[in-house]
Parts: structure tokens; sequence; C-alpha cells
């Protein structure tokens, strides 16, 4: 039986801001959203305020003042690098880990001899010392169940933030208890439609008959239900991502050593980010890159590194994300090394419709793609940033309002953190 | 297209096969002398002037590693009551003292009802000295 452990940062974004700013500890912290919009990310102390996801600055404000919310605008530079430091850590644990979101990776405990608990335990406590970053570990026999024993790891103190859903008993037991919602991939709309046909629990979809599953709604919904009978089967490009980040990564074929071949995939990434990106009708405020060597070809050289840019206007606009994507890959590329893996991340989403310039950051708009490829041409001939779009270079005030930024205590000489 | 020729230093010697010749040169890589490891490694401003005796001074950039336990001697990152400092980790049993590298300032004494926490362990530091050079 394969057996996969799922290692989610706690309230990630406000973890972050505590490891520099322990004055923030113990206190209601929340993150907004790009331009100091809305809450996107809450400590623990905030949600169990009430305070909600979405929940509108300006409109808040004095509330929050008066009940002694810390605020944060969003850092998209600390949260980056912070998450690449978390995923290296998880990387001495495993040969095979899936990165799924800014603060969540799918570990491959195959091979693994050590009681499974006790090496989760010892992968929080190692990630917790060296980063500062809480984690919750669930683990199970697929991604779905490990997911489903996360869940239960968060909230049921007395696991000590780690649990194995392994045990059948408890398996079905806690699907029993548990609302189709609650399981990875089963939005609203699908529930109902279970519900419609009498599957009224996680545990009732498990126990269905796999064919009738997969002529009335489908194979991912067929995997699903697999998956909770402890078949490992769901990629992770089935389910949509969560609404905080989108990482494409992968592992080359081949070893590769020339620029030219790594632009290329960096490129390609970068499009299928921005594609999975528009689907849900988002655009992207920040982009990371990253790059690393095979640490497993222990007599190659190894190197690895990332770098994140922010968007001064969010955009999903293809062509304007791979030109940062390639920014960023200039800074971090080194010759001599034989690369084996590349991967991009988009942050700080939010729904396209909220952007404030709204004339460039379609890329279905055919007008807007026509005036990339002038653009394009323009700047090929006469060189690099001839012409630039308006929000890119120049930075309008309103486009940027990020008043309760913290310093990028890990990205800037000049902002290191202070010690007396 | 551009190919980068990968220089071997070693000359190949009959006989016995050199453990070097795997290895291509490189340039001095200042990460690799100064970070054992990346994931844990931080880099903090000293702000202070309580550990000028062994020539630490204000500006100072100090490089912390996280994962390494702090022990008798060591400098470290330390927080109290909620305010960093950096300072000698002094442990004599069970007890614990920050000692400062400057006469002007005394020890800190961490008692039961302080909030003490080790942040991290520093291992080196890097001051810049001639003007051109950012700081």
């Amino acid at each position: 039986m394969p057996l996969i452990a799922l290692v989610d940062c706690n309230n990630f974004y406000a973890s972050c801001e505590r490891v520099f700013q322990p004055t923030l500890r113990g206190k209601a912290v929340v993150v907004l959203s790009n331009n100091d919009g809305c809450v996107i990310a809450r400590s623990q102390e905030a949600k169990d305020m009430g305070i909600a996801m979405g929940a509108p600055w300006h409109l808040n404000q004095r509330d929050y003042k008066a009940r002694g919310v810390y605020v944060r605008s969003s850092n998209y530079a600390l949260y980056g690098d912070m998450s690449a430091r978390v995923m290296e850590v998880l990387k001495q644990f495993t040969p095979q880990l899936e990165i799924y979101s800014i603060d969540e990776s799918f570990l491959n405990l195959d091979g693994i001899s050590a009681a499974h608990t006790d090496y989760a335990r010892n992968i929080k406590s190692t990630v917790q010392q060296w980063t500062g970053i809480g984690v919750s570990i669930g683990i199970g026999p697929s991604k779905t169940l490990a997911k489903v024993a996360n869940r239960y790891a968060k909230r049921h103190h007395a696991t000590g933030g780690v649990y194995a859903l392994t045990d059948p008993q408890a398996q079905e037991t806690i699907l029993s208890e548990l609302a189709l919602e609650d399981i990875w991939g089963i939005a609203h709309n699908l529930a109902r439609r279970l519900r419609a046909v009498g599957l009224n629990s996680p545990l009732d979809l498990r126990n269905s008959e796999t064919s009738f599953i997969r002529d009335r709604f489908g194979v991912v919904v067929e995997r699903i239900a697999r998956e909770l009978r402890g078949e490992s089967c769901l990629h992770l490009d089935d389910v949509t991502h969560d609404k905080k980040s989108i990482m494409v990564s992968r592992s080359f074929g081949h070893l590769i050593e020339h620029y030219q071949d790594l632009r290329e995939a960096v490129v390609s990434y970068t499009s299928r980010a921005a594609e999975k990106m528009r689907r849900q009708h988002l655009a992207a405020h920040h982009i990371s890159v990253f790059i690393e060597t095979n640490r497993f070809i222990k007599s190659d050289q190894q190197y690895r590194a990332h770098y994140g840019i922010d968007l001064p206007v969010a955009t999903s606009d293809t062509h304007l994300l791979a030109h940062r994507a390639i920014d960023a890959l200039k800074i971090i590329w080194r010759k001599n090394y034989r690369y084996k893996k590349a991967g991009v991340m988009l942050l700080g989403l939010e729904p396209i419709e909220q952007v404030n310039d709204g004339l460039f950051d379609r890329a279905d708009n055919a007008g807007a793609l026509k005036r990339m490829k002038a653009m394009d041409c323009i700047n090929q001939r006469f060189g690099h940033n001839t012409l630039m779009l308006a929000g890119a270079g120049m930075q309008p005030k309103w486009s940027l309002r990020r008043a309760f930024l913290s310093p990028s205590f890990t990205t800037h000489w000049d902002d290191l953190l202070k010690v007396d | 297209m551009t190919f980068f020729i990968p220089f071997m230093s070693d000359y190949v010697a009959a006989g016995f096969p050199s453990p070097a010749e795997d290895y291509l040169e490189r340039p001095l890589d200042f990460n690799e002398l100064l970070i054992q490891n990346p994931p844990a490694t931080f880099a903090v401003r000293i702000s202070g002037d309580s550990m000028t005796g062994i020539g630490l001074f204000p500006g100072d950039i100090a490089i912390v590693n996280r994962a390494l336990q702090a022990t008798h001697g060591a400098i470290i990152i330390a927080l109290v009551d909620g305010a960093f400092t950096i300072k000698r980790y002094d442990k004599r049993g069970v007890h614990v003292q920050l000692q400062a590298e400057n006469p002007h300032y005394s020890p800190i004494v961490i008692r039961d009802d302080m909030d003490f926490e080790v942040w991290g362990v520093v291992t080196s530091a890097i001051r810049m000295l001639h003007p051109t050079m950012k700081r």
C-alpha cells in the first residue's frame, strides 16, 4: 500500500510575518490582498474572532483597530521565499515531493522504514526549527485521504498536528462524519448532484459502484471515489488549485544545460499556469520562478535558486507573464550546471473583474493580444523596453497601495531584520 | 550558439585515478563558503554595539543558521520578551545568561518568568569596508 503525506503550513502568510515580527505572535493578524482590498489570510486568532475571508478592509478598518487586529499588506517576496525554504526542508525527507501550492506539498513515504507518525513528527519539528513555520501533516494511502487526515490533524489538538488515516475502521468513521464538500475536488454543485442520487456522505460515495459513478459523473469523480477507498490515482492536474497560488513544475526527461532550453521550459510552464489561471478567471500580482539541479547525482555540482517579481498591475496575459518569468530566469540562471527541474508559481491571485486596468490583462481579448504582438515586434527591433505597458514600468500610485507592507526580510539587503 | 567547454584542472596521472577529476573548476562561490544549510540560513543586520568586543559592529551582516543547536559559548540571535538580541549564549546547567561582548553592557539573566527563545545560531559575519560597497 503506498503511503502519502500532505504537509500543509498553518496560516501560512500570517506565520511568515510572525517569524520576523514576534510582536504578532498570539495576536489576531490579517493579510490584505493587493492594493489592500480585502482579507486574504488570517492567523488562527483572527479566524477565532470571526473575521471572514474576503472581508473588505475599508469597511472594517475601524472595527479591526478597536479589536486590536494587526494588519499587513501581502508581501509575496517574503511568502515566496519562505515557501521555497519549507519545500527545500521537505525534500530532505523524501525523494518524491509534489508541490501542490505555495503552502502544501505531497510527500511519497514509500520505502520509509520508520513508523510513519514518528517520521511525520520529525518532519514537522524540523520545518518548525529550520524555518519557523508550523505545519500540519496528514497521512493516508491516497492524496484525498491524506487531505482528509490533514484536516483532522488541524482540527483536533490531541493529534499534535500529525494524523495518519490508515486504519480502515477510522476511515469509515471519519468519512461518514464529513460533508461531501469537505472532500478535495467536490464543489457545491457536484455535491448537490451526488445527493440527488442518494449519495449523502463521502462514505456513500466511497461505497458506491464504480461503473455507476463513472457513467453518471465522469472519470474525475470516479477517481475521487477510488481515492476514498485508498487507491492512489488522482493527479494534481485533475483538481483545481486553491485560490491562493497556481503552480506548474516538471522534472525534465533529461538534464538541461543550455539557457535556451531552460528558457523554453520556463515559458511553456508559464503559459500553462496562465491558462489554468484564466480558466478560473483570475489574474496574478506576483510570479516566481525556480530551477534546480538533480541532487541525487552526487558527482554533479548542485545549484538551486528561485526569484520572484511583483507585477504592479495584476495580469493573466501569457506574454506579459512570460517576459517576467524570463527576467527572473535570467537573474537566477548560472552556466555549467545540469538542471533537472524548473517551476513557475503565480501568486496574489484576484478575480479578473477586480483588476484596475482591464485593458491589457485578458489574453482572450484579441485586441490586447494584437497590441502585445505589435509591442513585442517593436521591442525586438529597437531594443528591449522601447515600448512598455503603461502599468508595467511606471508604477501608478493607485495600483500599489500597500500601506502595511512588512520588510522583505529574506530578499532585500536593505530590509534585513535588525538585531540589537 | 555558444558552448561552454568544461575546464578540467587535474592533469591525467598514469596509474592512480584522482578523485578530483570528477569535479569541474568553478569560480569561488561565497554562498558555498558562508551558507551551510540554505533553507535554514537567514541574514540579519546588527544594529547595536553590545558585541563590538568580538568584532561585530552596527551595520554588519550576521549569518544565522536556525538548524544548529545553541551550545554554550555560541553567538546566538535570541528573542527575549519579544525583542531580538545578539549575544553569547552562556548555559551552565539549567541557568542561561546572555553575555554581551562590551564592558558597558551587563549580562541578561534569563529568569523563569521571561519569554526566551533561541531564534538561530550565528555562524559568520560580513562587513563592508570600502565606501563603494553597498551596505
